[in-house]
């Protein structure tokens, strides 16, 4: 019965997710055929291909991985703030501001990064206002900038971090913090030892959430960002669609996806043990 | 007891009590920005959704009701729209059924296998899109299929399931076995059981699947760009647009879309609350 059940839903995803992901990993060796059309490769078990990728792209490799960290962090900043202010502190209006904070990913994604590129941009009152307070100086600009893209990668991928938090807080049952109080321990020592290590589920469910698909993009830095600030995502787009590179772009692909997936093993086993805490 | 406080109060200096009102309020203060910062584009969406642009809506140029009487005023906004809308509810569909049955395998059977079951339902989640669409589009080449509107559809339920399965099984794990086992005793089969009791009661479960679907589908871009060849869905006509300023009708339909998932949610609740109530 359950391999009845599990049968046509996995039937699919062997066909549409781990098939394309083979097929991935055997068109990164091809090479071109000699004399044939862009976009036809053959099966030459060209390793160096990877090399090539990878040497060739190390800065958006690096840019791409520095830039999700920051995102992340960024985000567990101003989540974990949030989430915390919902769970303890909002009373009757609980459901109501936790509506509100997913509320504005229901407008588009990608109307949400133009906003912003508007909201900062030469027209926008940012700008303005920050020059006329002598803040930032009379050329300095805020879009196409690393700012920029850090900033729009922090705000699209909030809820990924805000929901998990929110969920492993309120989990949490108030009186153990009381307990916490009672034996003498100040605001910051009890949420240092208890509630932050009874809220780790959700940091490591919220950061992992976050960190995957910022590493992956490519559409904040294509709105937000310049020539200057390209990741990986728009490198693997480009070798796709404008320079039609099949091998590099799924070699490129490949190791994006392995270097995500050593990287959350490593951060699943340090944030399981009690290290982090 | 009154006169008592009165007397304590005036011995704090006004500056300690405020800075103990901020230390009190601290996180709260810390809430009104967090959602402020969260709410500026929503609003600056929904205010030039009201600008009398023309073409380029970049620059304030004042208020006209125009675009919201005429959404789809602006060359093919309302097709990418219809689009979307199209490939969503396809998807959903399709990711639902799918998702909820492997949710059913994994959350109510211990079986060979189910470990590895579990790691295929994580493993589409724990990919970057860019690899899952341009995985995807590689064996659509291989096999010369075009990108397209059906393309683009199997990847949306393929990206989908996993979402379905995980907050089906969710919903299932936290249902009292008691009630099944209460049908049960009450002479009904297992089909009856299933239908009248289990079903019902994970019913709120696969609607928020439903949900979460449609709008995962809705809103994607990375793995629509890969696939989609030509077509064009909503948020691929807001990418395209963006460079040269996108028309205020996609500012309206991002407004309304926004009130309408507002709409459903608080419904939602307020739904949800009455059935606690009832019960």
């Amino acid at each position: 019965m359950p391999y009845l059940l599990l049968l046509p839903g996995f039937l699919f995803l062997f066909t549409f997710f781990i098939l394309p992901i083979v097929n991935l990993a055997q068109t990164s060796t091809q090479t071109p055929i000699a004399g044939g059309d862009t976009g036809q490769n053959e099966q030459t078990f060209h390793f160096a291909n990877y090399v090539n990728a990878f040497t060739d792209n190390k800065e958006q490799f690096a840019r791409s991985f520095v830039f999700a960290l920051l995102a992340t962090i960024l985000a567990l900043a101003i989540a974990y703030p949030l989430a915390y202010a919902i769970a303890f502190k909002a009373g009757k209006l609980k459901n109501l501001l936790l509506v509100l904070v997913v509320a504005p990913f229901f407008v588009s994604f990608l109307l949400r990064t133009v906003a912003w590129k508007q909201i900062l941009g030469e027209e926008g009152f940012v700008v303005p206002t920050l020059r006329n307070f002598g803040i930032i100086s009379q050329s300095t600009t805020l879009t196409s900038t690393s700012f920029a893209v850090v900033m729009g990668m922090t705000y699209n991928f909030l809820p990924f971090m805000t929901l998990p938090l929110y969920a492993s807080l309120e989990r949490i049952d108030p009186r153990t913090m009381e307990a916490s109080g009672d034996l003498y321990a100040n605001g910051i020592t009890t949420f240092r030892k208890v509630t932050l290590p009874l809220s780790m589920p959700g940091v490591v469910a919220g950061t992992l959430l976050t960190f995957i698909p910022a590493a992956g993009d490519y559409v904040n830095a294509a709105i937000l960002g310049s020539p200057n600030t390209k990741m990986i995502g728009n490198v693997i787009e480009s070798r796709y669609f404008k320079i039609v590179d099949y091998p590099t772009a799924a070699a490129l692909s490949f190791t994006l996806m392995a270097a995500i997936l050593i990287l959350v093993t490593i951060y699943i086993r340090k944030a399981g043990t009690e290290e982090l805490v | 007891m009154s006169n008592q406080k009165d007397a304590s109060i005036p011995t704090i200096p006004a500056k300690a009590r405020l800075s103990r009102w901020f230390g009190r309020n601290l996180i709260r203060i810390y809430a009104v920005f967090g959602f402020t910062y969260l709410f500026i584009p929503v609003l600056y969406t929904f205010a030039f959704s009201f600008n009398d642009s023309g073409k380029s809506n970049l620059v304030w140029k004042g208020f006209t009701l125009n675009n919201w009487k005429n959404p789809c005023g602006a060359p093919e906004v309302c097709s990418a729209l219809g689009n979307s809308i199209k490939i969503g509810l396809l998807a959903t569909t399709f990711a639902t059924i799918l998702g909820t049955m492997i949710a059913f395998a994994i959350g109510r059977y211990a079986f060979k296998g189910r470990s590895t079951s579990n790691l295929l339902i994580f493993l589409p989640m724990a990919t970057p899109e860019i690899v899952l669409g341009a995985s995807l589009l590689s064996l659509f080449l291989v096999f010369h299929i075009n990108p397209g509107f059906w393309p683009t559809v199997i990847a949306h339920v393929m990206f989908c399931i996993s979402f379905v399965v995980v907050t089906v099984k969710a919903r299932i794990a936290s249902l009292d076995p008691r009630l099944e086992q209460a049908a049960m005793d009450l002479y009904a089969n297992e089909l009856e059981t299933f239908r009248r009791v289990t079903l019902p009661l994970v019913a709120p479960g696969i609607a928020g699947a439903a949900l979460l679907a449609f709008s995962l589908s809705f809103d994607d871009f990375i793995i629509t760009n890969f696939n989609s060849g030509t077509l064009t869905t909503f948020p691929k006509f807001v990418y395209v647009s963006a460079a040269r300023g996108i028309p205020a009708q996609a500012n309206v339909i991002g407004s309304a879309m926004f009130m309408l998932a507002l709409i459903l949610v608080i419904a939602g609740q307020f739904v949800g609350r009455k059935v606690k109530v009832a019960k």
